[in-house]
């Protein structure tokens, strides 16, 4: 797979302050690559350095095997879907769409045909002469999806773009972007705070904090095996425990020992220890090496989650069956459902995902 | 308590009004006389029309505003399109120094423009005249535009400019496509605003303007310091009419492209 | 980089014609006719200090009396019905637009001795009453003048405040009147403070008003200046020096405003 664009050693300081310490990744042609982080943490940073609006103060950025540090933004083959949409409020649907092609002062029939695919595309016929302020959210989002794609750019750039919908409607157009990346075979990439969005659309997912990208994978990669806690933390719900790596496949947390999967770690090594709501069972207490009291039970839809205190640590355990409130029950678990992880060098400041523009 | 407030409204619309409907109605008197209405005439108006004087200083007043006005737009908006990009610091100096004309009195402004071009005119040849009311009128009209076009920088969403870029425009096509038509609104109220204040100027004009060239407000308060002329009154009445047809039109096309910009729909139609 | 560029041709602009005449305002205040430094003329200042507190006296009286009648007006507007209430605002500013000399002149007309009011008074076998050239002529034709500016900044904070917020006041039992004094008020202030500049300005400098409404016996320190630079006591240096002392009362009075001013929205128009 050959890759479209290449940041090597990206490095930003924005008055003194690293927003970016050393970023490298590629990302492959017509992959739909999402960069997943909390805010502040450098996604949309990496966005604007790709889209040509800040230049690194050093790395190089290649763009289709060509190094395009410095060109600017209307000379790039790229375009952009921006956070609010920042679509022309004094053109109408079709003007703006055809911004672009105007631009490059096609011949009017070219505009009118490529036009007039875009709004079939994004399903908007019949609106071309609606004024861009008369339109709902999400039809805003579709204008500036059009107007984007209409330049027929060889990555598309997503900035945080479903953040102003409401929730089904996120949910639609996820589907929807989805769909259109497939369609025309374009690289899409994608910044959102938001784990469940990242999961469902990206073939990678690109995981950031505090301007330093902690893993990069495949979603399934990403949730399944976190390469630390914070990475399990911010992908859904996780138990993180301290733990000690007695030797190979054995681990220790809370005082007792389990059988594991990992090794490699060397002997009496504290860890990270992640296991996963979902992956708890619970038990009569004699029947599992580790037994708490049933804090508290919500009912969540789909399951129930329980907090439940063993030992000084709050497990959140996620079941279909609800344990009742203030008694005794076992947790139990398999040795392939324990992630060991590194501990990271500092502790990773565990964010709140908002959804705040950062800066 | 409603009936309070109408009676109110009332009293205070009468002294406003009532001052001015006496100016209009002895405007038409046959005699001088300000107490009197002794007959029906349209001879103040006849006469004022003759009056070379003031025509002349009418036309002074429109040639000057409009090139005042038009001068001031254009250094306006370029003014505030540099000081937007400015750091904090200069920026705030910048804002300052052009407030002064604004809060200044303005018969400091007028006496401090007097003294520069008195200062020059003994090294440079410098006359009072048509130049220094030019310069003086420029002067006071540019904040009041850089005033009006500011705010529509900060009410522009940002990345507009970005997304014009991004689509293919050099950053001085983007702004010619993209950041003028947003900032349009402020720069041509700044410009209607330098217009009726330039019109209007008495003060600044007053000590600015030499004998040759001077503009209509000057003119009248001339004619106030002379004994009675019905004339001004004839004046009077026709620069009221002009005002409420200016206003009333103002007002329609206002309410017109509010109609029209109508109201953003909720919810998804597609 | 090259955005600010072009800002440069104001700049210089700015600095000839705004910096460098305020610059000339004290040279010529602290120099004497060949240019040497005095203090002469700055410390005569003082011996009219009876015409500057005739001014500051009068425009504060003016500025009471529109803030008496612009705030209950303000109010009245921001009860009636938007559709109506843009009409009723432009009926009341539509005298503003008129030259100021000539509705001034119009006052001149009104209140003669052979004047309208005095002449309707007759009938009345009253009269007649000297109106003009009196200092109450004076304070009439400031508050006639500039009332419009009072109105404006209080209509426009006043129009701003959130209808929730009033019903909020009521639904915590305030009634009527402890919602004007509580919220109205405090809410509405920034308006009446820039109000008060903007009247208070004008009127203490005005020359016009003064000389057309108070003959010659109600001279303010617009009269004084205006006598310096092309009346008949031609002194440029003091007139200079006068104005220089003008500027600082009203510098001073804007500082003292921009304490309660949080608000740099409200603008003329």
């Amino acid at each position: 797979m050959s890759n479209i664009v290449t940041l090597k050693d990206i490095i930003v300081e924005f008055d003194g302050e690293r927003i970016l310490d050393r970023i490298n990744l590629d990302i492959g042609d017509k992959q739909f690559v999402t960069l997943l982080g909390p805010s502040g943490c450098g996604k949309t940073t990496t966005l604007r350095i790709i889209g040509g609006f800040i230049n690194p103060d050093s790395g190089t950025v290649t763009f289709d095997g060509k190094k395009i540090n410095g060109l600017p933004p209307h000379k790039r083959n790229v375009n952009t879907v921006f956070q609010r949409y920042a679509l022309f409020p004094h053109l109408n649907v079709y003007e703006n769409i055809a911004f672009g092609l105007r631009v490059q002062k096609l011949p009017e029939k070219e505009i009118t045909k490529r036009v007039g695919e875009m709004l079939k595309l994004v399903n908007l016929m019949g609106y071309e002469k609606r004024s861009v302020a008369r339109l709902s959210g999400g039809q805003q989002q579709r204008v500036a999806i059009a107007r984007a794609l209409v330049n027929h750019p060889k990555v598309l750039l997503l900035d945080e773009p479903l953040g102003a919908l409401d929730l089904k409607l996120r949910k639609e157009m996820q589907i929807e972007l989805k769909r259109i990346q497939e369609q025309l075979e374009i690289t899409f990439i994608y910044v959102t705070h938001d784990q469940e969005e990242a999961l469902t659309m990206s073939d990678t997912v690109v995981v950031m904090n505090g301007g330093i990208i902690q893993q990069i994978g495949s979603p399934v990669d990403i949730y399944n095996e976190p390469v630390n806690a914070f990475v399990a933390d911010f992908i859904g719900e996780s138990n993180i425990l301290n733990g000690l790596m007695v030797k190979d496949k054995l681990v220790e947390i809370s005082g007792r020992q389990f059988e594991c999967v990992d090794k490699g770690f060397g002997e009496n090594t504290p860890v990270d220890v992640v296991i996963r709501p979902e992956d708890i069972r619970l038990v009569a207490p004699e029947e599992a090496q580790l037994s708490g009291i049933v804090e508290s039970v919500i009912f969540k839809g789909v399951h129930y989650e329980m907090i439940i205190e063993a030992y000084d640590y709050k497990w959140i355990v996620q079941s279909t069956q609800a344990a009742e409130k203030g008694s005794s029950v076992g947790l139990s678990f398999l040795p392939d459902d324990i992630h060991i992880m590194h501990k990271m060098d500092k502790p990773a400041k565990v964010q709140e995902a908002s959804a705040e523009n950062e800066n | 308590m409603k009936v309070l407030s109408k009676i109110y409204l009332a009293i205070v619309l009468m002294f406003l009004y009532i001052p001015i409907f006496v100016l209009i109605v002895f405007s038409f008197n046959t005699t001088k006389s300000r107490t009197v209405m002794s007959g029906f005439t349209f001879e103040w108006y006849e006469k004022l029309f003759r009056n070379d004087i003031i025509m002349s200083s009418l036309m002074n007043t429109i040639i000057i505003a409009v090139l005042a006005s038009i001068a001031a737009t254009i250094l306006g908006t370029a003014a505030a399109i540099g000081i937007n990009s400015m750091k904090k610091l200069p920026r705030a100096v910048v804002l300052n120094v052009t407030n002064f004309p604004i809060i200044n009195p303005e018969i400091v402004t007028g006496v401090s423009l007097m003294l520069l071009f008195v200062f020059f005119a003994a090294r440079m040849n410098v006359e009072f005249g048509f130049a220094t009311l030019l310069i003086a009128h420029i002067t006071f009209d540019v904040p009041y535009v850089i005033l009006n076009v500011m705010p529509k920088f900060r009410q522009m969403d940002p990345f507009l400019y970005e997304a014009a870029q991004d689509l293919g425009c050099s950053p001085v096509k983007a702004f010619f496509k993209v950041v003028l038509p947003e900032i349009m609104p402020g720069v041509v109220s700044g410009f209607l605003m330098s217009f009726t204040f330039s019109l209007d100027d008495f003060i600044i004009s007053y000590f600015t303007s030499g004998s040759s060239t001077q503009t209509l407000p000057v003119t009248i308060y001339s004619m106030t310091r002379r004994k009675v002329s019905p004339e001004i009154n004839a004046l009077s009445t026709i620069i009221f009419l002009v005002v409420v047809v200016v206003l009333i039109v103002k007002n329609i096309i206002e309410r017109r492209s509010e109609a029209k910009k109508g109201m953003p729909i909720k919810g998804e139609k597609a | 980089m090259k955005t600010k560029l072009i800002a440069s041709p104001y700049l210089v602009w700015m600095v000839v014609f705004i910096l460098v005449p305020l610059i000339l305002v004290a040279y010529f205040a602290f120099t004497d006719g060949n240019g040497n430094f005095t203090l002469d003329y700055v410390s005569d200042v003082a011996q009219y200090s009876p015409i500057f507190v005739r001014s500051i006296w009068l425009a504060l009286i003016a500025t009471v009396i529109c803030l008496l009648i612009a705030y209950p007006l303000s109010y009245i507007l921001t009860g009636i019905n938007k559709k109506s209430q843009s009409t009723m605002l432009m009926i009341v500013m539509l005298p503003m637009w008129m030259n100021f000399l000539l509705r001034t002149y119009a006052w001149m007309t009104l209140l003669g001795n052979n004047g309208l009011i005095n002449s309707l008074l007759g009938f009345l076998n009253l009269g007649p009453f000297k109106m003009l050239n009196t200092e109450g002529a004076v304070v009439l034709g400031m508050v006639y003048n500039y009332l419009p500016f009072m109105i404006l900044p209080i209509y426009s904070v006043m129009v701003k405040i959130d209808k929730n917020v009033l019903e909020a006041a009521s639904d915590l039992g305030c009634n009527a009147r402890k919602t004007l004094f509580k919220v109205v008020l405090p809410l509405s202030l920034p308006g009446v403070m820039s109000g008060i500049t903007m009247v208070f300005v004008p009127a203490i400098s005005t020359f016009i008003i003064s000389r057309m409404l108070g003959g010659g016996g109600n001279l303010l320190i617009g009269d004084l200046i205006e006598m310096q630079f092309l009346g008949n006591s031609y002194n440029m240096n003091l007139g200079a020096a006068i104005s220089l002392v003008l500027m600082v009362i009203v510098l001073l009075l804007m500082t003292i405003m921009n304490q309660f001013n949080t608000d740099d929205d409200v603008v003329l128009m």
